[in-house]
């Protein structure tokens, strides 16, 4: 237990460290290598747990509330989200190093466009600070300590969106994420009360072993799905997310959506799988729909976006929303006591939660590299980046293949094990959710192909084709300890989608701590290189299998060709559909939203209200043609915007109390004071 | 002894599947042009332009990139690899459990994925255009097409080929109106994936309407051999997936003989003929249809699928 703390404290200590030295350029080197190698540290020393199967630990110290000091613990699920966020973290502190570089050569920061002044708000100092406080999270054992590292995180992270404060879209986002945040501590703060009950037993040991009332459980189930599920981007509650995550500088960008959002899965698990006693099954079917709703949208609303950053964003939305369903998944078979499916559930939940920590940083430091390389981050103006980047082109290739679910890559297998436990929905009693979960998997069917389009379309516009603007002529390859950052989570992506049953093997123990089954159970032979869980219903896969297939027959194919067929190309001016004296701009080609646009046509304008507006000059007429895409986000206008005006209107209803006489003022506390004693005395009956 | 009997098996597969897919594609068209009143190429012609055209020296538009060479043997092996795993004549193939019917569905999924950003890659319109569009349908027939393998899986409880029609051959379930449900909307499913009419035409070169040849218009030469042969292995793919699953009669088991195996070839023949034929029946009684009904078609597919995996828990009760 005194290995985490330690290094917490020592976080602590370098954002301190990086306050002091803020005006010298050290203060980066210190706040990142700080970072980099203790979150290695912490990786390290929570990965040696896990393998070997320590024991639970724990320690109270005294420090906190004094009537309950400070619980500390790290079991099985701990470790293993320890070891996600760390990981993960060390990749983005070595990235965000060569990035604030890569800034100071150019004089200009990635993430502000080269024409505006750069960012200038302190990130070093932050960054360590915004690290510690998710750790403190995974590492607290009561509602005290758990709550302060969550606000700590949040109002960190939600500094670091701020250090892009001159950028006016920065300023909504910040607001609308200080909202959205109050609201998640807020719910998770009644949620914890609600379990503790009226004498304050704080400590989840002892909130697992009381008995809330009926009442008090299906309340604290909601509001946790709420505070979490607002920190995690479940939709309706997703909107900041996508105005925030992008705003901040890329490397944070990577830790805010691939790794925050799994702290908040990780307050679901705690509560849901292991806080609770005896789960109802509604709650899982409940965690099924959100899940579903949040893939689709996610993912349509990621498919209309042309900024990158916001692409990923609201991918973001949508892999939380398949981790949800895996979690639902699981909560519905433990409710009805098949351990065995729900630990295949649960191992589908926890692979994709380190997945998605991979693949997504990888995409935010592609992103980041694009940016720093050219200042665009609009994929309207970008174009042919694989000739002048090609280093970066091919892992974000890699991370695009992964993200969008693909065999032999990681995502897919996290996919996979999720379509093998939906495929056991006959197993369960209720036929609301046989068929509910037929629908889900349908839903979820559509998430994964959607995203495919979407990957294309985001590798495609960026990297393939002609440039688009200026600014993607002159790009160049980002520094090396960019490319070492993104080469860390691709090459990671690469090797669980190979060998994924080692990786499912390591974290058991998290498994047994939520659902009290490991995905192996009952098979006696189990080879390492054969995906073939126990409820699979004796399906397997084998991406090793498959990558030494494909590489083989494709190294004798081109052989044979090379050698018996034809070996030379010729180089020459593809067709341009008219545009015979060059195309400079390349304005022929297609460009993001006309690739979107049939999918804009066959489900935005149910989903989105999506109208296409185009402005054609008369003949003759030698003005500009225009074209507008307007999206309307159905949760600002069915909930946000109407909660918004409800509450301006009690606001202006209640400001009339600031001007009343000071007669006036005191009969109202008189007749307050008359009231809530007679309530009172009618309680006390 | 049996494993190297599995072994050899696979290995016949890899080949017939490769071997056969072309002739099939010459098979459609020979049939197609006598149904419209042509005499029709022999239906060795598609073997002839397939070893032509590796013979040829490809054309590259200046600013193509790495990625737009080696897309085509990618993409060939991924799907000829595929097809290899899909059990054609015989259920005992040692690289069967590579792969289920979902990892499957990946497999085409991640040559989808290739083709479509080849398409992209010289950035000219016609390549987006037809990755664009096949990213659509792809979105609309991967849900169908997992909801057929859901019914397929509550049936039989397996996802693994080789077992569903090992479990056919030896337990037949009988006709049910979930499996003919699942089988019409695997079908539309396969015309979808497979480019062919009503939703593409695969002798079209008219922009408005041409979705895979627009894909791969900037391909010439070895590379082109290799996508025409990917689609017609593709094509293949899916006679022998719907074989497998709904017709896997004729087909030898492990333990069987010899006879068995050329009983079992003879009558996927058989079946790839007949598929043939009905499908230029089809394709020369009915009209390519707008793109924008592609949802309609396509969301038909799905609500079948899904109809019938309810329908097989209302008569099963499981």
């Amino acid at each position: 237990m005194f290995a985490p703390l330690t290094i917490i404290a020592l976080m602590l200590a370098a954002a301190a460290l990086a306050v002091a030295f803020s005006r010298r350029p050290a203060a980066d080197a210190v706040a990142y290598g700080a970072v980099g190698v203790l979150s290695v540290l912490l990786a390290l020393w929570a990965l040696v747990r896990l393998a070997s199967g320590a024991a639970d630990i724990s320690v109270v110290l005294p420090i906190g509330l004094p009537w309950l000091g400070a619980h500390f613990a790290v079991d099985g699920l701990s470790a293993f989200f320890l070891l996600v966020v760390n990981l993960a973290t060390a990749a983005a502190a070595l990235f965000g190093w060569g990035y604030v570089r890569a800034h100071a050569a150019h004089g200009h920061a990635g993430d502000a466009p080269a024409e505006r002044p750069p960012a200038e708000g302190p990130v070093a100092p932050l960054f360590p600070a915004f690290v510690a406080g998710m750790n403190l999270v995974l590492i607290a054992a009561d509602a005290f300590v758990f709550l302060v590292g969550w606000e700590f995180m949040s109002l960190a992270s939600w500094l670091l969106v701020l250090s892009t404060h001159r950028e006016p879209a920065t300023q909504r986002a910040a607001r609308v994420y200080l909202i959205m945040a109050s609201f998640g501590t807020l719910a998770l703060l009644l949620a914890f009360g609600l379990l503790a009950g009226s004498d304050g037993a704080y400590a989840f040991e002892s909130i697992r072993n009381s008995q809330p009332g009926a009442v008090a459980m299906t309340l604290a189930v909601l509001l946790t799905i709420m505070g979490a599920g607002s920190k995690a981007g479940v939709v309706p509650l997703h909107v900041w997310l996508p105005l925030a995550h992008p705003a901040a500088p890329s490397h944070v960008s990577a830790l805010m959506s691939g790794v925050m959002t799994k702290v908040a899965i990780y307050a679901i698990v705690r509560v849901l799988f292991d806080l609770l006693p005896e789960p109802q099954w509604w709650w899982g079917g409940l965690l099924l729909a959100l899940g579903a709703l949040t893939a689709v949208l996610g993912v349509l609303y990621a498919l209309m976006q042309d900024d990158m950053k916001t692409l990923l964003a609201y991918s973001t939305v949508e892999n939380i929303g398949a981790i949800i369903i895996a979690l639902g998944l699981a909560l519905v078979f433990k409710a009805s006591h098949t351990p065995v499916i729900a630990a295949l559930a649960m191992a589908a939940a926890l692979l994709h939660v380190l997945n998605h920590s991979l693949f997504k940083s990888l995409m935010f430091f592609v992103a980041g590299g694009v940016l720093s390389a050219t200042g665009v981050r609009d994929l309207g103006r970008l174009g042919g980046l694989i000739h002048v980047m090609p280093l970066t082109a091919f892992l974000a290739l890699v991370g695009s293949a992964a993200i969008a679910a693909l065999p032999p890559l990681n995502g897919f297998v996290g996919e996979w094990l999720l379509f093998q436990a939906i495929l056991n929905a006959p197993a369960l009693p209720q036929w609301v959710l046989k068929i509910g979960i037929a629908v889900v998997g349908a839903l979820l069917a559509l998430s994964t192909a959607l995203a495919a389009a979407c990957f294309v379309r985001f590798y495609g516009m960026a990297f393939l084709g002609r440039p688009r603007g200026p600014e993607a002529v002159k790009a160049h390859d980002v520094n090396r300890p960019m490319l070492l950052g993104m080469a860390i989570p691709a090459a990671l992506s690469v090797a669980i989608g190979v060998l994924p049953t080692p990786v499912i093997r390591l974290f058991e123990p998290a498994l047994l701590a939520t659902v009290e089954a490991g995905a192996f159970d009952d098979r006696n032979y189990q080879p390492w290189f054969w995906l073939a869980p126990t409820s699979a219903i004796g399906n397997s896969y084998s991406g090793l299998i498959m990558v030494a297939a494909i590489a083989g027959l494709s190294a004798l194919l081109a052989w044979v060709i090379h050698r018996y067929a034809s070996r030379g190309v010729r180089r020459g001016i593809p067709w341009g559909c008219g545009f015979t004296g060059g195309d400079p701009m390349a304005r022929s080609q297609y460009t993001p939203s006309s690739f979107s646009q049939p999918l804009r046509r066959v489900f935005g304008s149910v989903a989105f209200s999506a109208r296409d507006e185009v402005d054609m000059p008369q003949p003759g007429e030698t003005r500009a043609a225009n074209f507008r895409v307007h999206l309307d986000d159905p949760a600002w206008r069915l909930l946000f915007t109407p909660i918004v005006k409800l509450t301006e209107r009690w606001a202006n209803a209640v400001n009339r109390l600031q001007f009343l006489t000071i007669r006036r003022h005191l009969s109202l506390m008189f007749f307050a004071l008359v009231a809530l004693l007679a309530v009172v005395a009618l309680l006390q009956r | 002894m049996t494993f190297a009997t599995a072994v050899l098996l696979q290995l016949v597969q890899l080949l017939v599947m490769l071997a056969v897919a072309p002739l099939l594609i010459g098979w459609i068209r020979w049939v197609k042009s006598r149904l419209v009143g042509r005499r029709g190429a022999s239906p060795l012609q598609p073997w002839r332009d397939i070893l032509r055209l590796l013979r040829k020296e490809p054309v590259l538009a200046h600013q193509a990139s790495p990625l737009f060479r080696a897309s085509p043997y990618l993409i060939f092996t991924a799907i000829w690899f595929a097809a290899a795993l899909v059990p054609a004549f015989s259920t005992d193939l040692a690289l069967a459990p590579t792969a289920d019917l979902i990892a499957l569905i990946g497999f085409l999924a991640s040559a989808r994925f290739f083709l479509a950003l080849a398409g992209m890659d010289v950035g000219t319109s016609f390549g987006g255009l037809g990755s664009s569009r096949e990213m659509l349908i792809a979105a609309l027939a991967e849900p169908a097409m997992l909801m057929v393998v859901f019914s397929v899986a509550i049936l039989f409880r397996t996802t693994s080929l080789a077992e569903i029609a090992a479990q056919i051959l030896s337990h037949p379930v009988g006709l049910r109106i979930s499996l003919a449900l699942a089988l019409i909307s695997l079908l539309m499913v396969a015309i979808a994936e497979n480019a062919r009419i009503p939703v593409d035409n695969p002798a079209t070169h008219l922009e408005l309407t041409m979705v895979h040849e627009a894909m791969v218009l900037e391909y010439s030469g070895r590379h082109l051999a290799l996508i025409e042969a990917a689609s017609h292995v593709k094509l293949t793919l899916y006679v022998g997936l719907i074989a497998c699953v709904f017709f896997p009669w004729g087909m030898a088991t492990p333990g069987q003989g010899f006879a068995a195996g050329l009983w079992g070839l003879l009558t996927f023949g058989f079946k790839l003929v007949a598929a043939g034929t009905l499908l230029a029946l089809f394709e020369t009684s009915i009209a390519k249809m707008r793109v924008f009904r592609y949802g309609e078609f396509l969301g038909g597919a799905l609500l079948l699928s899904l109809l019938g995996a309810i329908f097989l828990y209302v008569s099963r009760g499981v």
